[in-house]
């Protein structure tokens, strides 16, 4: 059977320092679909992120990677963005001595696609931050913004957010939700959409302005719980993530 | 008079070993060389571009240009400012015996004794009083003639008030093998202000020995750009800059890029001898094959309400390459302000996970972040000088 996912997880295994952070994660996110990923601080939403990129910090014990039909487990991390991956880093490192429209116009050239740099900056109010060195002395909602700013740049087709609302003032968070929907084709009639997105996010304000298809929360290094986005924030705000573990242990004894 | 005295204490100094770095034999080395017939060519020519020299001297107000012994060019083009043969201004000039070995020490080391036993050659260049020179001044040193020891003896004054940028450039054929010793002396005047910016493209088979003394005065200031593309034999520096009046200033900036069997020794003193006066020494090392690199950095506060900050950073990218940071800072006053940071390690593996996920394979990253790492603020100097900075750290990232 070929499988229409765009991206799928299939019971992985995940650790970091030597500690098992994931424990079978099963999860399948079809072309132009936005899933939303919940889940308390250290649940393993970024650990999840690095191992779907390929970051060498972690390593995944068991189970597959599956992006565009091809197993990619094993794959480099720069191999998987040119599959068409991207990523926007929940804490970006400092590039010292690299200037922002630096690094953009080179990643334009790599991708050998003519785009205008300052016009995708000032779409995200970053127009004045070209000269700066990456994530040097950037502000929490400065460094989000730029991260969207490289991904817009990028147009990857599969997105992976992690938490890039955090921080972020309500101004701002209409422009981070702008730039997101622009990413994921939002202008685009449903059933065309190929572009797709995994999106970590702790609130729920960011859902009111893009439309997620699926939720999923995470909970003691599995999925405890998906479903509608609206209906499980719900039950995250009233119950918080503790009935989610609830839900999880009947799923297993069952 | 003072001549023969000099000239006595170099005799006895010939044997002295340098206080750091390695020894040399120095009678390896021919100390006569043949007077080019044809002029630059070729790839001396490529290589002294490489390091800055505008062969058009289009946008410089100056040019000295010499080749193993010889002075080719030597040629003002700015008035108030004076460029001309060490040789021919000692001539010329009486007065420049009081700035002669005066930064100096004649007696330093067996280099130094050389540099004045058998000198051959070297530049002077003076910008007078209240004179600011726009464009750069650039002087270029080239080794053509192999197994030669070329000893310069170079002397800037920037008078009262006078400005003046400075770009040198130091090369050789690839091929070549020899030793290049280099005194410079430089005095920058009250309300004075001198950047020197030099690059050198050495080859695998050369010695240096520059043996630098710079005095600042009142108001004045002097900024040091070092830039190295190339592998060396051996290298062994560390400039001497006496802050001799209130409020002066002095940034010393290097940027080594060490690959081969490079031996570099290489680092910065700055005297902090009158109040309010201020210094900065920065210093990035990248080393990689089997270079060794020791970075050293003194700043010493001898008086009250002075400052000082030292920054050594260093990058390995093999495992039988060695970068050893030598940070020093000394107080013999009380109200002074003192501070240093050293790091020394490989790139993150976090930023090139980072740039991987911008699709740059681990090659292209490594270069972007070392071309970063190497990024020094060079502020204060004319644009074109940043420009040409730029160019050869380019050049520097790809090669690495
Ligand atoms: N290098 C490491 N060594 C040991 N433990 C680590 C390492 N990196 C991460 N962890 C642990 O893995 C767990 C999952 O971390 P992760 O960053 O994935 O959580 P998260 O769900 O993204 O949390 P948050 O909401 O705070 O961003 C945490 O307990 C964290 O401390
Ligand atoms: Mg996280």
């Amino acid at each position: 059977m070929i499988s229409m996912a765009l991206l799928e997880l299939v019971d992985l295994h995940v650790e970091v320092g030597g500690r098992e952070i994931l424990r079978g994660i099963n999860l399948a996110v079809n072309h132009g679909e936005i899933h939303v990923l919940f889940g308390p601080n250290g649940s393993g939403k970024s650990t999840l992120i690095n191992a779907i990129a390929g970051n060498p910090m972690v390593r995944v014990t068991r189970g597959k990677i599956i992006f565009k039909g091809k197993d990619v487990t094993g794959l480099p991390t720069y191999e998987r963005v040119k599959m068409g991956l991207g990523v926007a880093f929940q804490h970006p490192p400092k590039i010292r001595g690299v200037r922002l429209g630096e690094l953009l116009q080179k990643m334009a050239s790599k991708l050998a696609k003519e785009r205008d740099v300052a016009k995708v900056a000032s779409a995200v109010n970053m127009q004045g931050y070209l000269d700066r060195e990456v994530n040097v002395g950037f502000s929490g909602g400065e460094m989000k913004r730029s991260e969207l700013l490289q991904l817009l740049v990028q147009s990857p087709d599969f997105v992976l957010l992690d938490e890039p609302d955090s921080g972020v003032d309500i101004e701002n968070l209409a422009v981070v939700a702008n730039a997101i929907n622009q990413l994921c084709e939002a202008n685009v009639k449903p059933s065309m959409r190929v572009k797709s997105a995994l999106l970590v996010t702790h609130m729920g304000h960011m859902l009111k302005y893009i439309s997620a298809d699926r939720a999923h929360v995470l909970f003691n290094g599995k999925i405890a719980c998906s479903g509608r986005p609206d209906e499980i924030l719900k039950q995250i705000m009233e119950h918080g993530f503790e009935r989610c573990a609830e839900c999880l242990q009947k799923r297993e004894e069952a | 008079m003072r001549l023969e005295e000099l000239r006595r204490k170099a005799r006895e100094a010939l044997a002295k070993p340098p206080a750091v770095g390695p020894d040399l034999d120095v009678s390896t080395f021919r100390l006569e060389a043949e007077k080019p017939r044809e002029g630059l060519g070729g790839e001396v020519l490529e290589r002294a571009r490489m390091v800055g020299l505008e062969p058009s001297e289009r946008d410089r107000a100056g040019t000295y240009l010499q080749l193993d012994h010889y002075a080719l060019i030597e040629k003002a083009a700015a008035g108030g400012l004076e460029v001309m043969s060490i040789s021919k201004a000692l001539e010329s000039y009486d007065w420049l015996a009081d700035y002669y070995w005066r930064a100096v020490g004649v007696d330093s080391d067996k280099f130094t004794a050389l540099a004045e036993l058998k000198r051959t050659e070297g530049y002077f260049m003076r910008a007078k009083r209240g004179v600011k020179v726009d464009f750069p001044v650039q002087a270029c040193l080239l080794i053509k003639t192999p197994k030669i020891a070329q000893n310069v003896h170079n002397i800037i004054v920037v008078e009262e008030d006078a400005e003046l940028h400075v770009i040198t450039g130091c090369a050789t054929s690839k091929a070549a093998e020899g030793l290049h010793i280099g005194v410079s002396e430089f005095y920058v005047k009250r309300g004075g202000r001198l950047t020197f910016t030099m690059i050198h493209g050495w080859s695998e088979g050369i010695d240096v020995r520059p043996r630098t003394g710079v005095v600042v005065e009142e108001d004045a200031s002097f900024t040091n750009i070092y830039v190295n593309l190339n592998p060396v034999k051996t290298f062994q520096s560390m400039p001497r800059v006496l802050l001799q009046g209130r409020n002066a200033k002095a940034n010393l900036t290097s940027v080594i890029a060490a690959s081969g069997k490079s031996f570099f020794d290489v680092g910065g003193a700055v005297y902090l001898k009158a109040e309010e006066t201020g210094a900065e020494i920065v210093s990035r090392v990248v080393a990689k094959d089997e270079a060794e690199v020791v970075s050293r950095g003194l700043i010493a506060a001898e008086r009250d309400r002075v400052k000082g900050h030292l920054e050594c950073r260093g990058i390995i990218l093999s495992p039988t390459s060695a970068v050893v940071a030598i940070p020093e800072l000394e107080a013999r006053a009380r109200d002074v302000e003192l501070s240093h940071e050293a790091a020394v390690g490989r790139i993150a593996e976090e930023e090139i996970y980072y740039l991987a996920t911008r699709g740059f394979s681990e090659e292209e990253a490594t270069s972007i972040i070392i071309r970063g790492f190497m990024d020094v603020d060079v502020k204060g100097l004319p644009p074109m000088l940043v420009a040409q900075i730029r160019r050869a750290l380019d050049l520097t990232a790809k090669s690495l």
